[in-house]
């Protein structure tokens, strides 16, 4: 995790105090720099859950491969592959269990992110620095807003390449047909596919994240509980009151509506059900813009509640 | 320029009154003890002036407001407080370069060099270490920053005597140049009596004493009085009496020093023991006062 130090520019540092015009540019980024790789230092799981994630998997998958073709030639002929199976469909499963795992990730580095620095106490130090409040929240957001996003980016297109170099082996060495059709899946397309996807639901959950965020940084203590039961009791009450789970949907919505918005199905696939990108209709949701409206208010709460209150 | 410049400075948490219309007026190049009991108002004090609280009243630091400009003046200002603790999970790299990475008046050399003399492992995470080594690596990056004030809010607390002088030393001898602020609280007052420059008391939101040290010294004395001479002595009008040894000792402010001498042996007094004769010598129900307020 050091590569980044390098392609930053190292000068500012030494600038005498009185030549201020251009260092002044310079450090307005530096701070945000810093404040990202500290988050980074803090909450290794923030690439590390992902790759973790990517282990089992590949664990797994060499496994059914081993097991699948060393099998007498007959699974392969008729019934051992189901006839709709495209050939996307196992990296899709792949990047699935690691964008999961990001999610979950990105939920709970959220809840911490405001959260352990006060129950540390180490927030007077941070606070110390010439940093303000408003560069460490926005440090804060960037973690699930990009750094997770391009993470399991990474990992997925990583263990795409691995899967693919597997199964091409594999069917020239054994024949058999279901490496074969795994090597016939359109990767690149389907890289782009994957780089939107993740982006879209980055921007999807801005208001989950923003929510995680205040939370955390205003429970004293199961920041968990506190983001989860007031959800749970509207729901709970509009059910009890008015007979109807108007809010429900909405959570619904938010939880996997952004899929639904940011690709369409293809018309004419000829693998049956896969979908293809619709940024026009994603970018013309309102609930994407309902949701970044939200997300931001969370977020200047977050920003707001620690500056003002009393730092322990 | 005064470094710090405050004018009916009030805080108020719900009907407590944590500061009561504080003036303060801090000079360049001192050295500042803010002395008071628990729950006096020096943490109060100390966190309006580095703008992590907003207050009513009249505050500048280095010219600036705290409360508005408090990230650029954190370019200015340093502060140690044994409530702002570095996190556990940090390593000592970690720390360095964090704090070069965003200070533009870092010293990376400086720090480096004060790292070498301790014992700290590079590598170590602040868990791994001694809490005297974290104040250490703590001190080590203050000092590194070309800060004009710097604000120790017990520095010291829970460091054994060796650490604590140590830390005293080390801030007097490699940081302190006389253009530098620096303001200090602490219950350790013994410790730091040679090494202020100004000296303030500060009881329940209030200024008790504000002076400097030389001040201090031509205005106070402590006189061992003789056993023979305890009358004569008494109608002189201490403000405080207290019996060591068997023996009267006795706190005079603006006393001649020649008329003491006649009676016994004179000496500057401690701080602590000033401490004890202004704040802690009330009368009774001063002190019951003090508690309901506690």
């Amino acid at each position: 995790m050091t590569s980044p130090s390098d392609t930053m520019p190292d000068d500012a540092a030494g600038e005498l105090p009185g030549q201020a015009a251009a260092p002044a540019a310079l450090s307005a980024t530096r701070p945000f720099f810093w404040s990202v790789r500290r988050e980074l230092w803090e909450n290794g799981a923030v690439w590390i859950a992902p790759l973790a994630a990517a282990g089992v998997i590949l664990f797994g998958f060499m496994l059914a491969l081993a097991r699948l073709t060393s099998r007498v030639p007959t699974f392969h002929i008729a019934s051992g592959i189901p006839h709709q199976l495209p050939a996307e469909a196992p990296y899709a499963a792949v990047a699935l269990v690691i964008i999961v795992t990001a999610m979950i990730v990105g939920v709970f580095y959220c809840l911490g992110a405001l959260h352990n620095e006060r129950r540390d106490r180490s927030v007077l130090f941070w606070k110390s620095l010439p940093v303000s409040d408003l560069t460490t929240v926005l440090s804060k957001v960037f973690i699930p807003m990009v750094v997770l996003p391009v993470v399991a980016w990474v990992v997925s297109i990583a263990m795409w390449a691995i899967i693919y170099v597997a199964s091409a082996a594999s069917a020239a060495a054994t024949g058999s047909a279901l490496a074969g059709l795994m090597t016939q899946a359109p990767l690149l397309t389907m890289t782009g596919g994957l780089a939107y996807g993740l982006a879209a639901m980055a921007l999807w959950y801005a208001p989950i994240w923003g929510w995680c965020l205040l939370v955390g940084g205003w429970a004293r203590r199961v920041a968990f509980l506190w983001a989860v039961l007031p959800p749970l009791a509207i729901i709970v009450i509009e059910r009890i009151a008015f007979d109807s789970s108007v809010f429900a949907r909405m959570l619904k919505d938010r939880v996997n509506g952004g899929v639904v918005e940011a690709f369409s199905e293809a018309p004419h696939s000829a693998h049956g059900t896969m979908l293809q990108i619709d940024p026009v209709g994603f970018l013309s949701s309102p609930g994407l813009w309902i949701g970044l409206l939200l997300g931001a208010v969370f977020v200047a709460a977050a920003i707001w509640l620690r500056r003002y209150r009393d730092p322990i | 320029m005064p470094c710090i410049e405050a004018h009916g400075l009030r805080k108020t948490f719900g009907s407590t009154v944590a500061l009561d219309g504080i003036d303060l007026n801090v000079e360049e190049g001192r050295i500042l003890g803010l002395i008071g009991p628990n729950g006096a108002g020096k943490s109060t004090a100390l966190n309006a002036i580095l703008g992590l609280t907003p207050y009513q009243g009249e505050l500048k630091v280095l010219g600036r407001n705290p409360w508005a400009e408090r990230e650029r003046l954190m370019r200015d200002v340093c502060f140690i407080a044994d409530v702002a603790v570095l996190p556990r999970w940090l390593r000592v790299n970690q720390a360095v370069d964090y704090v070069a990475g965003v200070h533009p008046r870092f010293d990376r050399a400086k720090a480096e060099a004060f790292l070498a003399k301790t014992s700290i492992k590079r590598t170590s995470r602040v868990r791994e270490l001694s809490k005297g080594m974290v104040a250490q690596l703590h001190l080590a990056l203050v000092m590194a920053i070309d800060a004009r004030l710097l604000v120790l809010d017990e520095p010291t607390l829970g460091l054994d005597l060796l650490y604590r002088k140590q830390f005293y030393d080390t801030l007097l001898n490699d940081y302190f140049d006389h253009t530098r602020t620096i303001i200090v609280t602490t219950h350790q007052v013994e410790e730091v009596q040679h090494v202020l420059t100004d000296l303030m008391f500060i009881d329940r939101g209030r200024v008790v004493l504000s002076c400097s040290m030389e001040a201090f010294e031509a205005r106070y004395l402590e006189l061992t009085v003789r056993s023979d001479q305890v009358a004569a002595a008494r109608a002189l009008k201490p403000i405080n009496e207290r019996q060591l040894l068997g023996r009267s000792v006795l706190l005079f402010d603006q006393a001649d020093p020649a008329q003491l001498a006649a009676l016994g042996e004179v000496r500057t007094p401690s701080i602590a023991d000033l401490f004890v004769a202004v704040i802690g010598g009330q009368t009774p129900s001063q002190t019951q006062e003090m508690r309901g307020a506690a």
